[in-house]
């Protein structure tokens, strides 16, 4: 097929639309309201629904019902909007109901700013609301990866029956590129059927309930247990990475989104200058690939492990977890907007070289 | 021998937890006996609050999701948008529909989603141990009001029937109580036309129900309802704030 020139927002949104989403609940926030912009024209031209809620809490309440009613839905929203749904991510994922969530960050704390930034890496990997949950987060580093890994959101989120998180910088969101469709559209028609969601019993079959609440503590605790379980089963499933010319290198960058891609160009300039250095990307932040990570790291050859982000330094602790402490891990971002330079990243390399 | 009183099919066969003498069990059964004369029940979709009647997705006989405290209506619609030819109600107290969740049954109203919010003013919050609520009338004690309600200090009660009738969206708006078998007969009446208004998708319809609690009042079952004939209509007038039928 051939390629076309897509605006990343608009992208996302399509691509749900061609992963059998019918269903978008959302908020105007920069960067991402091109998102809702985009829904509200071609979700109802594609026989689906869009509706702009009153607040990102209504708007995920809104999936929660949806989702619990069996629709493939969606939401998205950027840091400040992503804060306000956290109470009906939790809830989600007590109540077992997929959905996907999209998260165009921008830069924090607060009100912050609308440029890009990675500061909300901490609230989607470690949960934002109450209880032990779990989300499963992607994390890609360009459009075309975006729209590659909708689809498998939808299905991953369906298959879990949990929330399945798109956690992109601004960037992403803002930026152009050309990009190809490579999956044949998904027909809602063609999705499995959900026999626990609530569409009335017609007489036929007991009430289904959607629901978070277990009263007593042993029940609760056994819920708890329960999800810890399927948790597991993700991790040992779904983790993602790449590497690029990590094998013999002298200096291993980690880094996740549009970082990766400034990490890929700081690798170039010190290989120019005769140092050898590759670049490890997770793919899924949540589950994070600690062991391939760890592996990398473990070469003989690779003498310091520098972690870019945009961010003050968040994903650097995961680093640290998957390094365990067999090489010196260093970090270098830049925060609220500001996008570190490959030089500025080729220089934290050398530095950790102790040049 | 002919039965001449039974359980509502609209209820689930189990014991509820509600307090004795509390006037939920009531409203629980007359939205259960409306949804069974309908017809609707295997049509149906609920959403519970959160409040004393959290339980109410294990009460009512029909497929049910429970909510966030507050967030019923959003949750309602993601239902509804989905499922337009289910009927959807939810219900929910006084501190989830006119505290921490107005922003949700407000826009609720606006958009004139076709529900139907079956709405429990009690004047307190009952499950958390009767804090004052914005219903609670001034001079009302709660355990967070130990001296009575400060009109000075926490503002008068909120009346949410006729704020909501101001709403073009808002189809059926109507106050009713449970305190004597004249006003649960005209309470079903209510509840059932709302819901017919639903299925004939005139959009969005609320009844609000003055309710007793007897626990938090610190009134025994008849005084409470005595209490709330005296001192809660005044402020709360019965009647229909909102009727799209009766207008031109
Ligand atoms: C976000 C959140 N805040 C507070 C609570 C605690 N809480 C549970 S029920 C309730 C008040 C319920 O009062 P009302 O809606 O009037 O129902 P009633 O119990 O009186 O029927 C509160 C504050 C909660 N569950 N969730
Ligand atoms: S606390 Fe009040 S509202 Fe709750 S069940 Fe008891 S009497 Fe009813
Ligand atoms: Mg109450």
């Amino acid at each position: 097929m051939a390629k076309e020139l897509w605006k990343g927002n608009e992208a996302i949104a399509e691509a749900a639309i061609r992963a059998g989403c019918r269903c978008y609940f959302g908020y105007p926030i920069t960067p991402q309201s091109e998102i809702p912009e985009y829904m509200s024209l071609h979700m109802p031209k594609a026989g689906g629904i869009f509706l702009q809620s009153e607040s990102e809490i209504a708007a995920i309440n809104m999936v929660y019902g949806a989702a619990g009613a069996g629709a493939r839905v969606m939401t998205s929203s950027s840091s400040p909007g992503i804060s306000l749904k956290q109470e009906g991510i939790s809830y989600m994922c007590g109540a077992e109901l997929p959905g996907v969530i999209v998260n165009v960050m921008r830069g924090g704390p607060g009100l912050g700013t609308i440029q890009p930034a990675q500061g909300d890496y901490f609230q989607a990997t470690r949960g934002g609301g109450n209880g032990d949950y779990r989300l499963i987060v992607f994390a890609p580093a360009n459009i075309q990866e975006v729209v590659d890994l909708m689809q498998e959101a939808f299905e991953l989120a369906d298959r879990y029956r949990m929330p399945v998180m798109m956690l992109l910088d601004g960037m992403i969101g803002q930026m152009m590129e050309p990009i190809e469709w490579k999956k044949p559209p998904v027909s809602p028609d063609d999705l499995p059927k959900k026999s626990w969601a609530t569409t009335g019993t017609k007489g036929e079959r007991e009430p289904n309930i959607i629901n978070s609440l277990f009263i007593s503590p042993e029940a609760c605790n056994a819920h708890n247990h329960r999800l810890e379980d399927k948790y597991r089963r993700v991790i040992a499933n779904e983790q993602r990475y790449e590497t690029n010319d990590t094998d013999g290198a002298k200096i291993i960058f980690v880094a996740y989104g549009t970082p990766a891609r400034l990490a890929r160009a700081a690798a170039g300039i010190l290989e120019k200058e005769g140092i050898k250095a590759g670049v490890f990307r997770p793919i899924t932040v949540w589950p994070y690939p600690y062991e391939a990570l760890h592996q990398v790291a473990a070469q003989e050859s690779v003498k310091a492990v520098v972690t870019v982000e945009m961010s003050t330094g968040q994903m650097v602790d995961d680093v640290r977890i998957g390094v365990n402490g067999v090489k010196p891990v260093s970090f270098v971002g830049q925060a609220g907007g500001v996008v570190p330079t490959p030089r500025e990243v080729a220089n934290a390399a050398l530095k950790a070289l102790g040049r | 021998m002919a039965i001449v009183y039974q359980r509502s099919k609209g209820l689930a066969d189990i014991e509820t937890h509600y307090c004795p003498g509390c006037t939920h069990g009531i409203i629980h059964r007359l939205v259960a006996e409306t949804l069974e004369e309908l017809g609707v029940l295997g049509n149906t979709v609920g959403v519970a609050p959160v409040g004393c009647s959290v339980f109410a997705y294990d009460y009512f006989n029909c497929d049910m999701q429970e909510a966030a405290h507050g967030r019923a209506p959003a949750v309602a619609t993601g239902i509804k948008r989905v499922l337009p030819d289910k009927v959807v109600f939810t219900y929910q107290g006084d501190g989830d529909l006119a505290a921490i969740g107005t922003g949700e049954i407000t826009h609720a109203a606006m958009r004139g989603e076709n529900i139907t919010t079956v709405f429990v003013n009690n004047a307190i919050y009952g499950m958390t141990g009767g804090q004052m609520a914005p219903t609670t009338l001034v001079g009302q004690r709660a355990t967070t009001a130990p001296l009575g309600r400060d009109k000075s200090h926490a503002g008068s009660p909120i009346r949410i029937a006729e704020m909501l009738a101001t709403i073009d969206g808002a189809a059926y708006i109507e106050r009713v109580t449970v305190t004597s078998p004249a006003n649960v007969m005209r309470a079903k009446r209510a509840i059932k036309k709302a819901f017919e208004l639903q299925i004939e998708g005139r959009g969005f319809t609320l009844i609000e129900v003055l309710s007793t609690c007897p626990t938090n009042w610190g009134l025994t079952p008849v005084k409470a309802l005595e209490w709330l004939n005296e001192n809660m209509i005044p402020v709360f007038p019965l009647g229909v704030y909102k009727d799209i039928t009766k207008e031109a």
